[in-house]
């Protein structure tokens, strides 16, 4: 069947998409966008987080067929101009990233928590990143790409 | 791929295509899929059909409606003043990322035993909206789980929403597991206390085949506060123990890799107990939803 949606601002119609196909098959093999992470494909570890109309889900979740006339941003539509998102900037200067693998769905968690809550206290950070597992970096460092990207959007209104 | 805007759409289809799966936030669905543990012929997808994701007051305020499609994200936003204890079992489920998605119509429609919302909608006297082309009909909670995973839903039945009455009173959940996200309870326990019957609602998880309700708990509170609802400083301590002896007796828990039957009653005990005092707290202080 044919899935019409768009993804980080381009639209895409794609044939052939298999009835039970989830979202993030969908991006990693059809769309071509491979930062969306596959680790656990039960909802458990939140590395194929992106969103669906501005709401972030595990795209391991949701069928394609769900996101038809949809609109998807993953991790490489962040920053709108095809660069660095000061949150993936924050990730790399403050040594959030080891492995890497979890990290484009800590970032669009991270981004979607702090467009709700611009400065959010250590409670916050780890409530709302709950759903993202890390197995490299005790998540201390993660903390602190978190609270740097907030001064660093903070400052800059 | 089935895809109705409408109600009536989705009814149609589920008539005529038995072997479609409905699908919601697909937190439960999508996982058996992609393990390999179901193969539904093609998906009816709900999340498109008007309507169905917010909620409303009926019965003169006194009930909450909630649509199938409505996240717990959005209870949890919109309700917790009109179904605290609902509201606090969402809170409890998964990441926010399943929050966004999951719904209480499919954590019903999957009637696990452990299903967070269960024990809120047995403690609240929940009614169930189940409908086909054949017509609606309601379901009341204590029919609607029949064992483990099966519910009394007909093969061509939808859930369209969820009625809840709203709190007259305190109302608590608590549930226990290894960590404070993404856990499945090893126990759950709902208590809500309806001053305006006046009555008391109790509901278990992850105890038993089904969820269930702590009859001999509820009777036995309701009559020691009998007519001291309002002066509930006066209720022996004794009273919570008991309350927690009977919560725990109204279970019938198994050993499994998430608890033994032993921890799961001495767990039910000390919940039974904690959201007791928590509840008559609140009802001492006069704290009622508005
Ligand atoms: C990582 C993770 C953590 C989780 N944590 C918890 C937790 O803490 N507590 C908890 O209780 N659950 C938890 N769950 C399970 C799940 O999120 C819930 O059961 C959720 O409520 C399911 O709702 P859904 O809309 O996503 O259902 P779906 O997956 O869309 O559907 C589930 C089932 O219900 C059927 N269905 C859906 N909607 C309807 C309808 N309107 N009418 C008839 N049938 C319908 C579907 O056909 C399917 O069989 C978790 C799941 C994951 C993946
Ligand atoms: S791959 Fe989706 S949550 Fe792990
Ligand atoms: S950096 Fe390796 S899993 Fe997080």
């Amino acid at each position: 069947m044919r899935v019409n949606v768009t993804v980080n601002g381009v639209a895409h119609s794609v044939d052939h998409v298999w009835a039970l196909e989830s979202l993030l098959d969908f991006l990693r093999e059809r769309v071509g966008l491979r930062g969306t992470k596959n680790a656990c494909e039960q909802g458990e570890c939140g590395s194929c987080s992106v969103y669906v109309d501005g709401v972030l889900v595990c795209s391991c979740l949701v069928a394609a067929v769900q996101v038809e006339g949809r609109s998807v941003v993953t991790v490489e539509g962040l920053d709108s101009g095809g660069g660095m998102h000061p949150v993936q900037q924050a990730f790399l200067d403050a040594g959030a990233v080891q492995c890497g693998f979890c990290t484009p769905g800590m970032v669009v968690a991270a981004h979607c928590l702090l467009a709700d809550n611009p400065d959010p206290d250590d409670l916050t950070v780890r409530e709302e990143l709950s759903g993202n597992l890390c197995r490299c970096t005790g998540y201390q460092k993660i903390l602190d790409a978190v609270h740097l990207a907030a001064e660093r959007t903070g400052a800059a209104p | 791929m089935l895809r109705p805007s409408s109600w009536r759409g989705a009814m149609l289809l589920r008539s005529q295509y038995p072997d479609a799966s409905p699908i919601c936030g697909g937190t439960d669905l999508m996982v058996d899929i992609n393990f390999g543990r179901a193969r539904p012929a093609t998906l009816l997808d709900l999340t498109s059909v008007e309507d169905i994701d917010s909620w409303e007051l009926i019965d003169d305020g006194r009930t909450v409606r909630i649509g199938a499609g409505m996240s717990y994200t959005r209870i949890i936003d919109e309700l917790s003043g009109l179904c605290p204890a609902l509201a606090q079992a969402a809170r409890t489920i998964g990441s926010p990322q399943i929050r966004n998605r999951g719904t209480v119509a499919g954590n019903l429609a999957t009637a696990s035993p452990a299903g967070d919302s269960h024990p809120v909608l047995l403690a609240c006297w929940a009614q169930v909206e189940a409908e086909s082309v054949r017509g609606l009909r309601l379901i009341d909670i204590d029919d609607f789980f029949v064992g483990p995973k099966r519910s009394a839903l007909e093969p061509d039945e939808l859930i369209r929403a969820v009625r809840v009455p709203a709190a007259t009173g305190p109302q608590q959940f608590a549930k226990v597991g290894p960590r404070n996200a993404m856990v499945i309870a090893t126990v759950s326990f709902a208590l809500n206390l309806d001053t305006a019957t006046p009555r008391v609602g109790t509901g278990i998880g992850s105890a038993g085949p089904t969820p269930l309700r702590a009859r001999a708990a509820e009777q036995m509170l309701q009559d020691s506060l009998d007519d001291r609802w309002d002066a509930p400083g006066s209720v022996d301590e004794d009273v919570g123990r008991q309350f927690g002896a009977l919560v725990a007796e109204a279970a019938s828990p198994i050993d499994d890799v998430r608890g033994s039957a032993e921890y799961r009653r001495h767990a039910l005990a000390v919940l039974g107990r904690r959201c007791l005092s928590w509840a008559l707290q609140d009802l001492g202080e006069g704290e009622v939803a508005a």
